[in-house]
Parts: structure tokens; sequence; C-alpha cells
């Protein structure tokens, strides 16, 4: 199912910056906004095509969010784009005060988010953008799995008339087998495969993980359902209710344990039907190493996950 | 030219027509506050004479059509001073006088902070300090892309501009020479505890807008005559945004409040009220 290796695939950023164009190009409202980060957003293109529509306010991500908002007021429709570790945290109140509760038409997009700066150290981790975000009613936070489904939401995010955060990634993810004619929801997860022993819940880069410990626990007779929870906030809690119905729950996402999605399924399970939970992330700051090996050394691996569901059904049992 | 009497005193009634609605401002934050026992009554006297300014003359606004993509855009980003703000939001016809009368109230669409989504006329949520200017600025940009005519006027204070998003926001509009933005500053040297000047000095203050590419301008907060000519001067979408320097008194027109810290917060009790009130009837005498 999802047959690439580690390390290689897709940058997702590529599928948000084609989307956008492909946008701008039918909606002369869309504009982009940039802290410096033209390059980094892969936006150059963008700047070349529709220059006017590319306000880039330098190092300044306080203000690059306001500017948004008073985009979004003057009619347009912007996709505020930086480094996920600096929008979310320079920011915070900005989104907070002028997007969130202003309750505007801004889209932020968090690029290279999760760990994806590994070496560069925790000031460029964006692990703790889940948690703070998804506190903020009315925000939809979305963390696409792969490139299909970064395009679907960069797309359905343009048209719908609120706020939205998308986290894209730059860690290679292989395109995630589908079948014909599905499509993105916000706010609905997506069974990718269906299971009885366990449930896996996961976002974003953990998704084709999460596929791939379904299939190695199928070898062991051990049938785990595997849930693509794209959408952080609002959460679907039918599908968690429903999952819960398998008897125990694993959780993985790239981002701390404590908040993220991990945190959302919780406090589903705890209220509607409560069942053995283990949730799958990194502990805290994070020691130098490069992505993929701080996702080997915390365990958001295959096999960590696979580990996880075992335990689980063992403690069940 | 025997146009320019009538002109006079056509300029001359407006302004009587401004001091009267300052006036009803005044009145009206000072109720306000003293029903709620809560407010912001000193920054509320500052700027009274801005808003009406604002709202009576140079604002280009319906508010029967609120969302109106031609209006000139007001962002109060001293959100705190909602005593002037939501006065002069009722007094431009945007909802019910008789909704002052909520303030702060359980469920009263008057927040102690403006949201946007209770009421007409609020263009962004502010409260926060640091917060107006950026977004005034991504509303003047939108402007100046779209070849717009609105205009945009912000309202700060002056301890607000120790934020640093203030000169983030101070330094692109520079840089993108938008002219259709105007920031005004109520200059009343005092933040909530203290002389700006003695907790983090904002002067000279003029160079520093200057410096960031502005054209600044002086005035005193209280002459609406003056007030007037500089707001309503056109200016084009292209060219240095216009910065202006308003010197006011914090608690002005209440003797009890005038330059008093202390009234940053606060109630009038019944007497310092009607105190209050004899006053600024005596001004509007005079």
């Amino acid at each position: 199912m999802s047959a690439a290796p580690q390390g290689k695939g897709f940058d997702c950023r590529n599928a948000y910056v084609e989307t956008l164009e492909a946008l701008a190009a039918e909606d002369p409202r869309i504009v982009a906004v940039v802290n410096d980060s033209v390059g980094s957003s892969k936006l150059n293109r963008f700047r070349d095509q529709f220059p006017e529509r590319l306000v880039n306010v330098g190092i300044a991500e306080q203000n690059m969010v306001g500017v948004g908002a008073g985009l979004a007021n003057g009619g347009k429709v912007p996709f505020v784009s930086g480094a996920s570790c600096f929008l979310t945290g320079r920011a915070l109140e900005q989104i907070k005060a002028d997007i969130a509760y202003s309750n505007v038409n801004v889209k932020l997009c968090g690029i290279s988010s999760g760990v994806a700066y590994g070496e560069l150290g925790a000031t460029h981790h964006s692990i703790e953008d889940l948690a703070w975000l998804r506190a903020m009613k009315g925000l939809t936070v979305i963390v696409p799995s792969d490139p299909w489904e970064t395009a679907e939401a960069i797309r359905w995010a343009a048209g719908y008339d609120g706020p939205v955060f998308i986290r894209v990634s730059r860690m290679a993810v292989p395109a995630l087998a589908r079948p014909e004619g599905a499509r993105f929801e916000a706010g609905k997860a997506e069974i990718l495969r269906d299971g009885s022993d366990v449930a896996i819940i996961a976002c974003g880069t953990l998704v084709h993980r999460a596929l791939d410990a379904a299939e190695a626990l199928a070898a062991e007779g051990i049938s785990a359902r595997v849930l693509n929870m794209a959408t952080v906030s609002p959460i679907d809690r039918e599908a968690i209710v429903a999952a819960a119905g398998t008897g125990a729950i694993v959780t993985a996402e790239e981002h701390v344990v404590r908040g993220g999605l991990g945190g959302a399924v919780a406090e589903v399970v705890v209220e509607e039907r409560p069942v053995p939970m283990r949730v799958l992330g990194f502990p805290g700051f994070l020691e130098t190493g490069s992505a993929e090996w701080l996702f080997e050394r915390h365990g958001l691996t295959p096999a960590g996950i696979a580990a996880a569901a075992r335990e689980l059904i063992e403690k069940r049992s | 030219m025997g146009k320019a009497v009538a002109t006079e005193e056509f300029v001359d009634a407006r302004v009587a027509d401004i001091r009267r609605r300052a006036d009803w401002i005044r009145r009206q934050a000072l109720t306000m506050a003293h029903r709620a026992k809560q407010g912001h009554p000193g920054g509320d006297m500052s700027c009274a004479d801005i808003l009406a300014t604002l709202y009576s003359a140079v604002l280009r606004f319906d508010p029967a059509n609120p969302q109106d993509p031609t209006r000139d855009r007001f962002v109060m980003s001293k959100g705190h001073c909602t005593g002037a703000f939501y006065s002069a939001l009722a007094g431009a016809g945007y909802f019910p006088v008789a909704d002052l009368e909520t303030y702060l109230q359980p469920g009263s669409r008057l927040n102690g902070h403006p949201n946007r989504n209770y009421l007409p006329g609020v263009e962004t949520n502010t409260g926060p300090l640091g917060h107006g200017l950026p977004v005034a600025v991504g509303m003047a940009v939108a402007g100046q892309i779209d070849a717009a005519d609105f205009r945009v006027f912000a309202l700060t204070g002056d301890g607000e501009l120790q934020e640093g998003s203030m000169w983030e926001a101070a330094m692109f509009a520079g840089h993108r020479k938008l002219g259709n933005l105007t920031v005004i500053i109520d200059r009343n040297r005092l933040q909530q505890g203290a002389p700006t000047e003695d907790t983090n000095s904002l002067e000279p203050l003029a160079d520093k807008w200057a410096a960031f590419g502005w054209e600044v301008a002086d005035v005193d907060g209280h002459d609406p005559a003056a007030l007037l000519e500089l707001l309503s001067t056109p200016r084009g979408a292209n060219g240095k945004p216009l910065c202006i320097i308003a010197h006011t008194i914090k608690g002005r027109g209440v003797s009890y409040m005038e330059n008093q810290a202390g009234w940053h917060h606060g109630t009038p009790s019944d007497a310092q009220l009607a105190q209050a009130f004899a006053e600024l009837d005596a001004e509007l005498a005079a």
C-alpha cells in the first residue's frame, strides 16, 4: 500500500505550491503572504507569475499574520506561509486574536512542520503547534498525509470561508493508495484499512507508517484498523467512538505526546467509550539528529507502532 | 472668491458639530464606566475628539452596509478604550445608543474589548496591544493591490508603541509606501501606571516614524479644526503613509482625571460623575 521506502517519496510543499498557483490563476483574490520565506515555501514561481500578489513582509511573523487578517478584510484570500515553528510560535497571539477570535478568512500554512529541520534543533522544530492551535475554537487544523491530500486540503481551504491552519510537510512521504473517486472531507477521518482488533489513528507523516504497521500486524494475525485523522480540529468524534469499538487505540503523530492528536482522541475516548490507549509522539525538546533519526529514536516507525498495538492487545487479554 | 467666507462658515459649523459629538462621547463613556463600575475612562477622554472628528467628518462609511467593500477602514488599535469607541459607533448609527447601557453586562455584545463578530463597525478584534496596526497595514496593502480608493485609519495608544509588532508594521508600511494609510497616535504620555518616558521612552517619536518612511505631523489632539484639516486632506494610494502624533491629555475634560495615571482604569462615583458633567457643561457653554 505504501511501498516507497523511508526517506524517499514526495515533498508536500510541491503539491502545496502547484495547487496554490492553479487556484490563483482562477481566483484573483488569492494572495500569498510570507516572512522572507519565498524560497523555503517554494513560492518563487508564484512570485514570478503573480508579482503583485506575493506580499513579503520580511522577517516579521507577528506583522505577517496581522497583515494576512487585513488582506482578508480587504476581500483577499490570503495564504500566509512560513516555517511552522515561527508562524505558530512567534505569532501565536496574532493567530488567536486577529485570525481565530476575529474569525477571518485567512489560510495559515505551516511549512517544514514537525521535525523536518531535524539537526537545527528544538527552536526549529514545530511539535507543539497542534496543541496550541487546536485549543482555538473556530480554527480548522489540518495535517495532510501525502501530496494528494495536501493539494485537496489547499483546494478545500481556498473555497471555505473561515480560518484554517494547514501543516505542510517537507519530509518525504509516499503517495498513499486510495480508492477511485476518493475525496477529501474536512473534519472527517478516512478509514484507509479496516480492522477489528485495534485501531491506529495517525495524521501527516505517520499515516504511511501506520499502514506499514498494520501490514506487519496482519502477518501475525492481528487485524488493525488504520484511520487517517487529517483534521485534528474539529475532530471526527464519531470515527473515534467507532474506533474504540475495536477495544484499543494507538495514536501516532509528529508532535509532542501532550495536547496533539493523541490528546484530542483521548478527550473523546474518555468521555464516550473508554478503552486502553497508547499515544505515540515525541517526549519534548529533542536531541540533535536528522528527522529520520528522531523518528527512529522515538519509536515513530512501523515497528514502534506495531509494538504499541501488540502491547495494548496483550494487556487487554 | 466670495466662496471663501461660506467655506469658513461651513468649516466652523462642522467643527462646532465635532465638539458637540466629542462631548457626547465623553458623557456616554463616563456613564458607561460609572454604570459598569469598570472601564478605561482616562484613555476614553483623551481620544474622544479624534473619534468624533473621524466619525462625523472624515470616514466614508454606511452603517446600514457595514461590509461595503468601498468603505474606509478604521481600526481601534488601542482596543481597551471601548467606552469612547462604542459611543462613537453608536453615535454613527451602527447600533442603537440604548445598547450602550449593556456595556460589560453578562451576555452583552459590548465586551471590554471590541469583537467584530458581535458589533458592526468593528473591523478586527483588538485588546492585546500591538495588533491593530499590522491588520490596518494589511487592509492598506489590499487597497494598494486593487488600486482602490478607500483609506485606512488606525488609532493607537502611545504606550502601545512599546510593542515590537507596531514597528514591524510601521517599517513595512513605509517600505510599501502605503499612502492610503494614516496612523493617529493618542499621545497622552501616560501608560497604565506611569509616564511613557519614565517607563520605556518613546521620544524622539516623530523622528522614529520619519526614519521608518512616514510623513509625520504633530497636532493638538483636542483641536477638532486642526484634526479635521489633517485627516481630511486627500492622499494617494502610493506615497508615504501618514503618522499623526495627536498630543492629548489623558482624562481630558474631567479635571480630577486629567494627567492622572490612576484613571487609566477607574470608576467615577456618583458625585464624581456629577462633577464631570458639570465641567463638560461649562466647557460646552464656553
